[in-house]
């Protein structure tokens, strides 16, 4: 089964002194690439900062543009996943070995169609 | 070379530095595909044309003398920061006559203006980039913390650069929707200037001078838009009779009680050649409705001989372009003039609920009220429009109503005090 991973960008992204953040930041990108070598991450990116964020509101037929991301700061979007996996415990145990200092991962079963 | 230690000299120095300074920033904005960059190549410049022109004169050719220091100390800059390592190429490879494009100030313009950025951002992009001015001389009339403000210009800097915001003049099929909000960007600074939302500065001449700049800065770049010429002669309008907007204790009187002997009949009428401009065109919009309306106030020779009917039909043409609650309480107040007050104030009273927290909605009723001889009804109208605006001069205005003054007839109009 497929899942999407919706993480959030986590407190330590904006605070902290430098060299934890990139220690860290080395941390993840090692275990992305770990995830996408065993082939169970079948994709995945990280997003550019939330105020980077446009949100399109669509209205009776028309739209609004909002200069801001459709999250709340603290729990603005900071990247995606998708998991290729056998259920959703598997997908769980793979989302509680990312080594961030802090954020929150939705884990979300996509809805596949018969094609 | 010309003295710049002159008053003249001063005002061809300011002139130079807003026109040159616009210009050299649209042109590195193209050029290097960086606004924070570009921005800091040009205060840089500045910085020094500052330190060497008071000195040595303003040199024959200013605008390639700004470029080359700005290539200079973006080069300089260079061997300080690694961060601007990429651009070194880039920066090299700037020539060193300045482009000429006209076209780089409207891309600038409609980029600063795009419509994924939030108003506030728009604006102070806009003043910043465009019009040149400090962050200080944008964030002091709006009360709004430099710090805010340097974040604000900053973020939207970013966003434009990061989120893939297309630098240039929108498609044909764009134009107007775009056009419309560089428009409004440029009318709310004219009114940030005109009346101030709060704050003891009811007239901020200066910020009104910048809109007119800006707006005929885009009358200039895009000859065949009938709006800008509509915008420009309405924002001249209201100038011409800047100095009559006041008493002689600062405070603003209404259209009906302004001495129309001070009006600049000359802007006037260069004004209604703008719009007749504009009507050749053949594109009406809603700044040549307004501008419109403006000029039959200006070409009246008193409020009571003011050509009424003709004004009720343009707002009733302005409800139609732009259906906000506004235009129809203007709609209203003009009606006034034509049907008499009692068919106005039911006009007046379908905007409650949409209308509700604007004083002048309050204000509007509490004179209409007054003319149909409802004393007590006016005046409690008058104290909720006073407890709803924060504008000094204006409460001044509502606080005298309540207080009983001289009579004034006719109502206050919404958009033209």
């Amino acid at each position: 089964m497929k899942y999407m991973l919706l993480i959030t960008q986590g407190e330590w992204m904006t605070n902290g002194n430098h060299a934890d953040r990139d220690k860290a930041m080395a941390g993840i990108v090692e275990w992305w690439g770990q995830q996408f070598t065993s082939g169970k991450m079948v994709g995945g990116q990280q997003l550019q900062s939330p105020e980077t964020a446009t949100t399109v509101v669509l209205e009776r037929g028309k739209y609004t543009l909002l200069d801001r991301p459709l999250m709340e700061a603290k729990e603005a979007i900071g990247g995606f996943g998708i998991l290729d996996v056998a259920d959703l415990e598997e997908a769980l145990k793979i989302v509680e070995t990312m080594p961030a200092p802090d954020c929150k991962v939705e884990v979300r079963p996509i809805l596949e169609r018969p094609s | 070379m010309s003295d710049p230690a002159s008053a003249r000299g001063y005002a061809l120095l300011e002139r130079i530095f807003r026109e040159e300074a616009g210009r050299l920033t649209a042109s590195l904005v193209r050029l290097l595909g960086d606004f924070d960059l570009a921005d800091d190549l040009v205060s840089d410049a500045l910085v020094e044309a500052l330190e060497h022109w008071p000195r040595h004169g303003i040199p024959e050719r200013p605008a390639s003398w700004l470029l080359t220091t700005a290539r200079r100390k973006g080069l300089d800059r260079l061997r300080r920061e690694t961060v601007y390592r990429k651009k070194l190429e880039l920066i090299d490879s700037l020539p060193a006559e300045p482009p000429r494009e006209a076209d780089d100030r409207l891309r600038l313009i409609f980029t600063c203006c795009h419509p994924v950025l939030a108003r506030e951002a728009q604006l102070a992009l806009t003043l910043r980039t465009v019009a040149g001015l400090t962050t200080e001389e944008i964030a002091r009339p709006s009360m709004i913390p430099e710090e805010t403000l340097t974040k604000r210009i900053t973020r939207a800097k970013h966003k434009i650069v990061a989120s893939g915001v297309p630098h240039g003049v929108p498609a044909a099929e764009d134009m107007v929707e775009r056009l419309d909000e560089v428009l409004t960007v440029i009318y709310l600074v004219f009114n940030e200037g005109y009346i101030a939302t709060h704050g003891d500065e009811a007239i901020r001449r200066d910020l009104a001078r910048d809109a007119e700049w800006l707006s005929s800065l885009l009358v200039q770049l895009m000859p065949e838009q009938a709006e800008p010429l509509g915008l420009l002669a309405l924002i001249r309008l209201h100038l011409a009779r800047w100095p009559s907007r006041l008493d002689e204790c600062g405070r603003l009187l209404l259209l009906q009680h302004q001495d129309r002997s001070r009006w600049d009949r000359a802007a006037i009428a260069q004004a209604v050649t703008l719009i007749e401009r504009a009507a050749a065109l053949g594109r009406p919009g809603r700044y040549q409705v307004e501008a419109m309306i403006a000029a039959l106030h200006c070409e009246a020779t008193s409020w009571q001989t003011t050509d009424w009917p003709q004004i009720f039909a343009l707002y009733s043409l302005l409800a139609a372009i732009d259906p906000s609650p506004v235009v129809a309480l203007n709609r209203a107040i003009a009606r006034s003039h034509v049907d008499g007050p009692a068919a106005a104030l039911g006009d007046v009273e379908i905007l409650r609920r949409e209308l509700d927290e604007y004083h002048l909605f309050h204000a509007t009723r509490a004179e209409l009220l007054r003319e149909i001889g409802h004393v007590a009804e006016a005046s409690v109208e008058d104290a909720v429009a006073l407890g709803l605006t924060r504008n000094t001069a204006e409460r001044a205005l509502l606080e005298e109503r309540i207080i009983p003054g001289p009579s004034r007839e006719a109502p206050a109009s919404a958009k033209t005090p």
